[in-house]
């Protein structure tokens, strides 16, 4: 079950997200393998979802449905359900502290 | 959840990058974090339920913040202006706690004491480091005092959720280019100071740390560490132009300057104009925010700056603290709790995932969410917000709602008068009347004063009191002790 502020780790490369937006039964998978709190022993990705996710980005679908937020860079590409996330622009404000 | 993942990120992304300049030290990323997860084990293995320090900015402030959101602990910075027994009172309220002081010696009764200097000495050191974080998002990351400026301080609680929420929507990561440096000269207890820190990692921006603020050191820190940002309280912007005044070539001392935040307290209008007008390339942002909404809310940016002092219809927004963060929603209600329309002033509300609202566990959230600020204010068809003082502060004469700012504002426009404060004084005709504090340049009568107002405000507005000092009472954060104002009449 996924809630917002879980941390979950990919199966096939480094990468971490946090939650910070999803459903309850939605399902996060990272070069093709679902993303878990705790991840026992890497397995390899599905070539075809091996593009990468980059620290720092926030990554939505297409119904802003679930929003993650890459916490460590890794070579898997993120999917919920299926649907291959893409990031989301955030609107640049200026420093105020 | 945790605030500390914002640092875990910073140096994953770049850890050789500096993250603090302190006294011509510097620390990078990794060192910091490393150093943060040596003292969350330190504050672990002590049992203290509190990690308190009593000290001005330094190296110390981030490591015992980020480390005790390691442990899981709340961070409480304490106002080292405030008097022993003060402290005393606030100390015995988070017992057992974990007191670092920048002093070596200590004289309050806590479970455990370091001196900062042993505190970083073996946040420096080989050591063992905490393995698994706290990740509740509901914990409590950062408690703070209030200022106390009506009364005993409230403990605002401020979540690992509000926090996180505040610098996700408001900070991008790693926006920094390499170059860039911050300089923090609010201290370290106080709300702008947590959100510096905070704001400054996520960012991976360095920061260059000033422990006591005097203009003349804060000039020739910008010059000296190539220092591109600052965030200020009024008081201290203040200060810093009447150093560059004196400066044939103001924006020369400056050369890598490119923006400066101020907010913290009122900014009067002929300081930030003599402000623009000094420093033409900088860019003005103020910053409208509280301890309880884990700092900024709304912002005025440095478009809407130059758009005012360059247009005279515009002028008046350079009074105004800007438009609410995409992430806040903020309305304007009158005293039976309804929304009112552009124009119509009336108590501040705001909701959105960086509020708490929450002193001791009670929270002043209503049913939806919405927080009440106290601050009184209105916005104009724009959606800019302009202050009006404190709800609280509201002067009701005779049943009509007099706010102290518009005649303060009105004073402050005259060349003669440096500053102006107008508070409510007993009355047994109206309940409550004007009273009036002022500050002049060059003497004048009282006379001449209420007739002033009189022309130019309604007769309601001009004071019955009126007594010329040197000074008014500040804290040193810049907020005016309207509660010292009242008792002088």
């Amino acid at each position: 079950m996924l809630k917002p502020g879980s941390r979950l780790k990919s199966a096939v490369c480094d990468a971490e997200v946090m939650v910070i937006k999803a459903g309850a039964d939605d399902e996060v998978t990272c070069g093709g393998a679902v993303m878990a709190t705790d991840v026992s022993e890497k397995s390899a990705g599905d070539d075809a979802q091996m593009h990468g996710c980059l620290i720092g980005k926030r990554y939505v679908n297409q119904g802003d449905s679930i929003e993650l937020l890459c916490v460590k860079s890794g070579d898997g590409s993120l999917y919920c359900n299926g649907e291959e996330l893409m990031t989301k622009d955030t609107k640049k404000l200026p420093s105020s502290d | 959840m945790n605030i500390a993942l914002l640092l875990q990120m910073a140096a994953e992304a770049c850890p050789d990058r500096t993250a603090i300049t302190f006294e011509g030290e510097h620390y990078d990323y990794q060192t910091l974090f490393d150093a943060a997860s040596r003292a969350a084990q330190t504050f672990s293995e002590s049992g203290c339920r509190f990690v308190s320090a009593l000290d001005t900015s330094s190296p110390a402030a981030p490591i015992a913040l980020m480390g005790a959101a390691m442990a899981g602990l709340p961070y409480v910075p304490l106002n080292y202006r405030l008097t022993d027994d003060q402290l005393s009172a606030l100390i015995e309220r988070i017992e057992p706690a974990f007191l670092i002081t920048g002093a070596g010696d200590c004289q309050f009764d806590v479970q455990t004491h370091m001196s900062r200097e042993a505190f970083l000495r073996a946040a420096m050191a080989d050591g063992p480091s905490i393995e698994t974080w706290h990740e509740d998002p509901s914990a409590v990351a950062v408690q703070l005092f209030t200022s106390g400026t009506t009364g005993t301080p409230k403990a605002a609680l401020l979540r690992h959720e509000h926090l996180v929420s505040y610098i996700l929507g408001s900070v991008e990561f790693m926006g920094a280019m390499p170059e860039e440096a911050t300089l923090v000269s609010v201290p370290p207890y106080h709300i702008a100071g947590i959100s510096a820190v905070m704001s400054s990692i996520y960012a991976c921006r360095r920061q260059v740390q000033l422990a006591n603020f005097d203009a003349e050191t804060w000039v020739r820190l910008c010059k000296d560490e190539g220092v591109t940002n600052a965030f200020v309280v009024p008081t201290m912007l203040t200060r810093i132009i009447d150093v560059l005044d004196e400066q044939n070539d103001p924006q020369a001392a400056f050369p890598q300057l490119a923006a400066i935040a101020y907010g913290g307290g009122k900014m009067p209008v002929p300081v930030i104009e003599r402000a623009l007008k000094l420093l033409p390339d900088v860019n003005f942002t103020n910053a409208y925010g509280l301890t309880e909404t884990s700092s900024t809310i709304t912002l005025l940016d440095p478009n809407d700056h130059r758009e005012a002092i360059s247009d005279t219809h515009l002028r008046q927004r350079l009074g105004s603290v800007g438009k609410a963060l995409p992430s806040i929603e903020l309305e304007i209600r009158d005293e039976d709790g309804q929304a009112v329309s552009a124009g119509t002033p009336g108590e501040i509300y705001v909701r959105g995932p960086q509020v708490s609202g929450e002193y001791d566990g009670r929270s002043v959230l209503d049913s939806e969410g919405w927080f009440p600020t106290r601050d009184a204010g209105y916005l104009d068809e724009g959606g800019y917000l302009f202050l009006s003082g404190r709800a609280d502060d509201v002067i009701v004469r005779g049943g009509e709602n007099i706010s102290p700012g518009e005649i303060e504002d009105l004073l402050l426009d005259r060349d003669d008068v440096v500053d102006a404060a107008a508070v409510g004084m007993a009355s047994e005709e109206w309940g409550e009347a004007v009273a009036l504090a002022l500050v002049m340049k060059t003497p004048v009568t009282e006379a001449a004063i209420q007739d002033f107002i009189r022309s130019s405000l309604r007769s309601s507005r001009v004071p019955e009191a009126i007594r010329f000092v040197d000074e008014l009472p500040y804290n040193e954060t810049g907020k005016l002790l309207r509660r010292v104002v009242r008792e002088w009449f």
